[in-house]
């Protein structure tokens, strides 16, 4: 495209890759949701994935809402399956590049036990985790990511449930790139996507966004510049930090940064070696459903 | 672009020897887009942004380009900015000597 000085305004370079006529969206003046979608567009414009085998796959929720605005082929499945169908799918078809993108309440409660596992077999998929630390969508109940003493629907005298560490999950169960960012770090933020977009296995990036409507105005904490200024402020970034040290308490201080880069085998790998070891020259390895 | 004229200057026109110096970008903004979450006008590292008094059709009240001659291109308003309706663009550089 050659931009000439004269009148002709240059296009947004996010607009090839969203579903303009879908647009504006339905998220609220100031949701992170929407910064995170914008870095995850131009990731995918800095990486040479071929967009025809590139696969989006959202659960249910605000950031479920993420398939539909891509301009890739996506689906939005049933509430806490997206890692079941992007499983199927990179079973299915190898070759493929499978994103899951959702939130943390539709990953980790709902979904929680799909992901553990996919996180364990090492599936080959980049699971993008947009956590806001509340169920936006049906009105700021309390999830398991909410920190300790503060305000949802369903705890209007402060939550008192411990949380999960998602970083730590992960890795635990078997990630082989695990990263955490808010969308105050938007180039690092794009940067880590382009990388695990390219990494092999699975990879996870958890994108701590603010929610002004919910969870920062039952709790009091401002609007969504103040959420932004409260990253930029209480953030340190620590690369290799060990991830048992990185939960998140109410308005503490936040760990970022690249956690874990280890690759392993994946899936697919590991069961055509074996198959390999067992039957000999008599198995054909898999390379997906032709 | 409109061109604000400074109201009872004694000289109406700016020297040609004090020109300012070209703008190295510029920020286009997709007014029907716009939610006025204000995260270009706080995260602009150049503050060429503010927010106006205007409101678009929806009713959100809008950004507007202040110091146009500030902007670097830097596009942080765009990597900010969660509905889409903000982005910069870096000037192409102009030969020396060429109008």
């Amino acid at each position: 495209m050659s931009d000439a000085p004269t009148n002709s305004t240059p296009t947004n370079p996010v607009e090839k890759l969203l579903r303009m006529e879908r647009i504006p969206h339905i998220w609220c003046p100031g949701c992170g949701v929407g910064t995170s979608v914008n870095c995850f567009a131009r990731a995918l414009d800095k990486t040479d994935i071929d967009y025809d085998n590139l696969h989006v796959v959202s659960g249910i929720g605000c950031t479920g809402r993420v398939a539909g605005y891509v301009n890739v082929d996506s689906f939005h499945t049933t509430h806490g399956r997206a890692i079941p169908f992007a499983t199927g799918l990179a079973i299915a078809r190898p070759e493929a590049k499978v994103v899951v993108y959702s939130g943390d309440g539709d990953l980790f409660a709902i979904g929680g036990n799909h992901l553990i596992h996919a996180a364990r077999r090492n599936i080959d998929m980049t699971v993008i985790c947009v956590n806001n630390f509340t169920y936006g969508m049906t009105g700021g109940q309390v999830t398991p990511t909410t920190p300790y003493s503060a305000k949802a629907t369903t705890t209007p005298y402060g939550n008192f449930e411990d949380t999960f560490n998602l970083p730590n999950l992960v890795e635990s169960c078997g990630a082989v790139y695990v990263a955490r960012w808010t969308v105050y770090h938007v180039r690092k933020l794009i940067k880590s996507m382009t990388k695990a977009l390219n990494t092999k296995g699975f990879s996870f990036i958890e994108v701590i966004a603010q929610c002004p409507t919910l969870y920062q105005r039952r709790n009091k904490l401002g609007d969504g510049v103040m959420a932004l200024q409260y990253y930029k402020e209480r953030s340190t970034v620590q690369n290799g930090a060990p991830t048992v040290d990185v939960g998140l308490d109410y308005q503490s201080d936040i760990i970022v940064g690249e956690f874990v880069d280890k690759p392993r085998p994946t899936f697919m790998d590991k069961y055509n070696t074996r198959m390999t070891e067992i039957l000999g020259n008599k198995f054909v390895p898999y390379e997906g459903v032709k | 672009m409109e061109q604000d004229s400074e109201p009872s200057n004694d000289n109406p026109k700016p020297s040609k020897s004090e020109k300012p110096p070209a703008a190295k970008g510029q920020a286009f903004i997709d007014e029907e887009r716009c939610k006025g979450c204000s995260y270009c006008v706080v995260f602009c590292p150049t503050e060429v942004l503010a927010m106006g008094g205007r409101l678009n059709r929806k009713g959100y009240h809008l950004p507007e380009v202040v110091n146009p001659e500030k902007c670097n291109g830097c596009d942080m308003c765009g990597l900010f900015c969660p509905d889409f309706a903000i982005f910069g663009v870096r000037n192409k550089k102009k030969k020396d000597g060429g109008e």
